[in-house]
């Protein structure tokens, strides 16, 4: 195979990159010579691997995750790996121990997070395409706050072989581009099964978006529009939605009362699966070293304390808690039936409707250092989440400014149409292009 | 003798013999390569892998369980069992939780009182093994672990029985049971060092549970067991209370030792394993066929061999000598099967047993060939005792193994019947050197004649018939007397 | 409501280190988020999951594994190709 390389040196004054591969090569493909940006969670061969901790410094991958080598064998440059909120646990990427990435946008505001890195990377304009991840909205939510688009597939359509794991029942790798268009191709390069993926499904995702949404029918529910969700930005969704219906859809009214627990059985299912993941950073195989002459469990101990950040150790204490013997029936096990009553919820709706809409974030991006208490920064994922527990497709795409602060649409579907979801987002994108 | 006051469980761990391990592709056979050279990023737990489940591991589990009679459960699933450990190495093991492969069933042995006895099973699931710890340093230098995860990964079966065996013995028993049966499958291979693990539970009646974990040989557990039982007699007669708790097994020593009483304390937060699917293979069970089951093929051996229910026993309590025995009596039309069973329960099991060799060792066409000249009245019973001893020390040597026809030509040990002048020629040698042992008999001292008869068997390297050259010495002293 | 001492606990459950100096926020912290989780009490079904993937299985079929040289390479420390790690009692 031909290698060329190109040279990347990009004015990075966002924090977004924790590395740069300054002469990456790249073949032949539908990606050929595009530089692209993979979020730091995602393994990449012989390029250093951190999720923006002080655990995993130094740690090498001597493999590459299944998303990656696709993306390579489509031609593609690595162009670094991207900052992100530590193990992918925030909004804001202000949890990275490396420093916050700034938005683009406003550098006094967060970019959003957790693949802050790779929506400022692309919003920056420093490349054209990103991959991230979504556990509980971490691609849509830097998306909507640096006004670029952002897809979260369905669960399952593309593998998640070599995303380090945080909550792997709720997690996928995911698209980030400034246009509907490049989401779309780079979708159709990382989609499909993968036999190292035994939760993965042989759907491959090959679409050209299609702006001809005459008769679609969209659903908005009364909960997306609720207390909470700043008014400014329900207004600015609510104009794109009236967009929407002057190419020919029609919207329906809806409720989904599962929402009222969804953002509880959200963190008791994701903290509960990182309690577990990360347990295996333990300084002996890889990462941050543990100190031998220490007895194993003080340096075991030791070890977590300094890699791992207050949001990481908070989290993984909270979901030992709720496994813990006594409490997984009050947690863990509720919030399981609480999960399948919201996956329920959506697929009533979805007898009536075809997609989903309503915002992505309840607010614009939020001022650096701004939401310092953790339950009011889990609060603001209240609108992204319930897609995470039902495993279904949603993308965030630009709508219009609040405060000069971009606001993302969100756009819902079925499992397995993430086709419909694209067609919906390039509806509208071309509808509004200048 | 029954102890009706003794509780006895198991739940034993033993290795599935599939090519590769149970959630990746790394190949299984390990044991003789260096630490760390049959690992891959999924069995090494790097961050990002996911497992991948082996269909033959779940084939396997499911013949044992079918073999024991077991149900396989309409909806099994894999959980999580969190703890850390260096050895562990994504610091939770994949195992079976509330969802098992199979439950119910039961293996049948031979009780204490000579009947035959079910010992119920509670369930059969499927785990992944973990590394292995290796203890350096001292105290001066400092001490350390050294792990290798070569073993990470490797399948195992656990089959979990109730508590009902009654002593120490009927442990062994059920391991035997288990152990033949699992061979006999061609799911489990014994020989493997390290390949079979037992946690026991032993408790007299109204006292505590005892745990012992980890106990790594069949002969072990039983060891275990008996030191147990007189352990917790001993507290119990001086009015003490039995602790209830957990003890490792000193081989060496032979005596349980308390572990760290942390280990009880662990709350291992077991929960669904979310990278992978759960199984519904009920099914499946009907396509699975079993090979012919030890209780089977002892009950054929007593009806087409002829052999009595001990030897079929012991014969059939391992595949390797139920198989050999088999290869030795094929095509001989049933003729050496009485000769072929004893002496292989009898004594090729104890002249193996004392090399600690295998039954490998022994070509079945030169232990028939033996069996022939014996029947064939060519050379006595010691002398055939000396002919195997000889083939096997020229295998465990590594030198070329003689037949047994060159064996007995060149050691000269055919039954000189009818060549009596070189016989007499001894026994009147034996006469003549032993004058003080002729008094004596003349005397009439009982051990004389035994004495005389003994020294010419040596004379004559055993070649003779013990009653013929008895018979003959007694007549040579007659004469001797005149 | 989840005391301190409670989530000392929970700290040595997870070997995570808590300090005495952080003991009193995170207490904090935990109890408010804990609470939240409260509204769980009140959700009602039986959470059949109608799940459409089994069986998920692979040949056993023996592939490469890494050399030894690789596999250890991450490690902070090694001796004869054994990763080396502080001492279990």
């Amino acid at each position: 195979m031909a290698e060329h390389t190109i040279s990347f040196n990009p004015d990075d004054r966002y924090n977004a990159f924790l590395k740069v591969c300054e002469k990456p090569s790249f073949g032949e493909g539908k990606l050929a010579g595009t530089a692209i940006a993979v979020k730091d969670n995602i393994s990449t061969q012989g390029i250093e691997t951190t999720c923006a901790s002080k655990i995993l410094k130094g740690y090498v991958p001597p493999y590459d995750a299944h998303a990656v080598a696709l993306i390579k064998n489509a031609g593609a440059a690595i162009a670094g790996k991207t900052n992100m909120d530590e193990f992918g646990m925030g909004s804001t990427t202000e949890n990275s121990a490396f420093g916050p990435t700034l938005n683009p946008c406003d550098v006094s505001r967060v970019p959003g997070g957790s693949s802050g890195g790779s929506a400022a990377a692309v919003a920056g304009g420093m490349v054209r395409m990103a991959l991230g991840t979504d556990t509980g909205g971490s691609i849509r939510c830097p998306a909507a706050f640096c006004g670029i688009v952002g897809l979260k597939p369905t669960y399952g359509r593309v593998s998640r072989y070599g995303l380090i794991a945080y909550a792997n029942s709720l997690e996928t790798i995911g698209p980030m581009a400034k246009t509907v268009s490049d989401v779309s191709l780079l979708m159709s390069v990382i989609a499909g099964h993968d036999r190292k993926d035994t939760t993965s499904y042989d759907k491959p995702y090959n679409h050209t978006p299609s702006a001809d949404i005459k008769g679609l029918r969209i659903g908005i529910p009364e909960e997306y529009f609720g207390k909470g969700v700043d008014p400014e930005v329900a207004a600015s969704v609510r104009r794109a939605i009236s967009r929407l219906e002057e190419l020919g859809a029609v919207t329906v009214p809806c409720s989904t009362p599962s929402m009222e627990y969804a953002l509880a059985a959200y963190y008791v299912i994701c903290t509960s699966e990182a309690s577990s993941n990360l347990a295996r950073f333990d300084g002996v195989r890889y990462g941050l070293v543990a100190d031998s002459k220490k007895s194993w469990h003080a340096a075991y101990q030791e070890i977590r304390k300094q890699g791992f950040g207050p949001e990481v150790r908070r989290r993984i204490m909270l979901g030992t808690f709720a496994l813990s013997s006594g409490y997984y029936g009050k947690y863990y096990a509720k919030a399981q039936v609480a999960r399948e009553n919201v996956r329920k919820d959506f697929a009533r709706l979805f007898y009536e409707v075809d997609v989903l809409c309503g915002p992505t974030m309840p607010t614009i991006a939020f001022k650096l250092g701004e939401k310092s208490d953790p339950l009011s920064m889990y609060l603001s994922d209240i609108l992204t989440v319930p897609v995470n527990l039902a495993g279904i497709p949603a993308i965030s795409v630009p709508c219009g400014r609040v405060q000069g602060m971009p606001v993302g649409l969100q756009v819902m579907g079925r499992p397995f149409e993430d086709e419909r979801v694209i067609d919906v987002a390039y509806a509208y994108e071309q509808a509004v292009k200048p | 003798m029954i102890d009706a006051d003794i509780i006895v469980g198991l739940e034993v761990h033993c290795q599935l013999d599939t090519k590769s391990k149970l959630f990746c592709g790394c190949s299984t056979d390990y044991r003789n390569d260096g630490p760390n050279t049959h690992v891959c990023p999924v069995c090494l737990g790097l961050p990002g892998t996911m497992p991948a489940l082996n269909k033959r591991a779940i084939e396997y589990a499911m013949k044992v369980a079918k073999a024991f009679n077991c149900t396989i459960t309409a909806e099994s699933e894999f959980s999580r069992k969190n703890y850390f450990y260096p050895d562990l190495d994504k610091a939770y093991q994949i195992t079976q939780y509330d969802k098992p492969l199979a439950d119910g069933g039961y293996v049948e042995i031979e009780g204490d009182d000579g009947k035959e006895r079910k010992i119920q099973l509670t369930r059969i699931h499927v785990e992944e093994d973990p590394g292995r710890l290796v203890h350096m340093g001292n105290a001066e230098r400092g001490r350390y672990s050294l792990v290798d995860y070569n073993r990470a990964g490797i399948p195992l079966i656990e089959i979990v029985s109730e508590p009902e065996m009654r002593s120490p013995k009927e442990a062994r028993k059920f391991l035997n049971k288990l152990r033949a049966t699992l061979e006999y499958l061609g799911v489990f291979d014994s020989e493997k060092e390290g390949s079979l693990r037992v946690d026991a539970n032993i408790s007299l009646r109204g006292s505590e549970r005892v745990e012992i974990k980890n106990i790594t040989s069949y002969k072990g557990v039983e060891k275990a067991l008996t030191f147990e039982v007189t352990r917790q007699k001993n507290l119990i007669r001086r009015g003490l209370k039995v602790e209830r708790e957990t003890r490792h097994f000193l081989e060496a020593r032979g005596i349980t030792q308390s572990a760290r009483s942390k280990e009880l304390e662990n709350d291992y937060r077991y929960f669904p394993e979310p990278d992978l699917r759960p199984l519904r293979v009920q099914s499946w069970i009907k396509d699975i066929s079993l090979p012919e089951l030890p209780d089977a093929r002892r009950e054929r051996f007593v009806q087409q061999y002829g052999c009595s229910l001990n030897h079929a026993r012991t014969l059939t309590g391992e595949l390797k000598m139920a198989n050999f025995l088999e290869a030795v009596v094929a095509g001989e039309n049933g003729g050496l099967c009485d000769l072929a069973a004893t002496w292989i329960a009898d004594t090729l099991a104890g002249e193996l047993n004392y090399r600690s060799m295998n039954i490998d060792a022994l070509s079945p066409k030169n232990f028939a060939g033996l069996l022939h000249l014996l029947k064939a009245g060519t050379i006595t019973d010691k002398s055939a005792v000396e002919v195997l001893r000889v083939m096997l020390d020229e295998r465990m040597k590594g030198e070329p193994v003689e037949t047994p026809d060159a064996v007995v030509a060149r050691l000269n040990l055919a039954k000189t019947t009818g060549d009596d002048s070189a016989l007499l020629a001894a026994v009147n040698a034996v006469i003549a050197e032993n004058t003080k042992a002729v008094e004596d008999y003349r005397a009439g001292k009982n051990g004389a004649l035994n004495f005389l008869v003994g020294q010419t068997m040596k004379k004559t390297r055993g070649r003779a018939d013990p009653g013929e050259l008895n018979r003959m010495m007694v007549e040579a002293l007659k004469k001797a007397e005149q | 409501m989840v005391t301190e001492k409670d989530v000392e606990h929970i700290g040595e459950l997870a070997d995570i280190g808590i300090d005495t100096t952080e003991l009193a926020t995170f207490t904090g912290q935990f109890n408010a988020i804990v609470e939240y989780f409260d509204v769980l009490d009140r959700v009602q079904g039986d959470g059949a999951v109608a799940r459409d993937l089994y069986n998920v299985l692979r040949d056993d079929v023996v592939e490469p594994s890494l050399p030894q040289e690789e596999a250890t390479r991450n490690a902070g420390a090694q001796e004869d190709g054994f990763i080396k790690a502080p001492r279990v009692m």
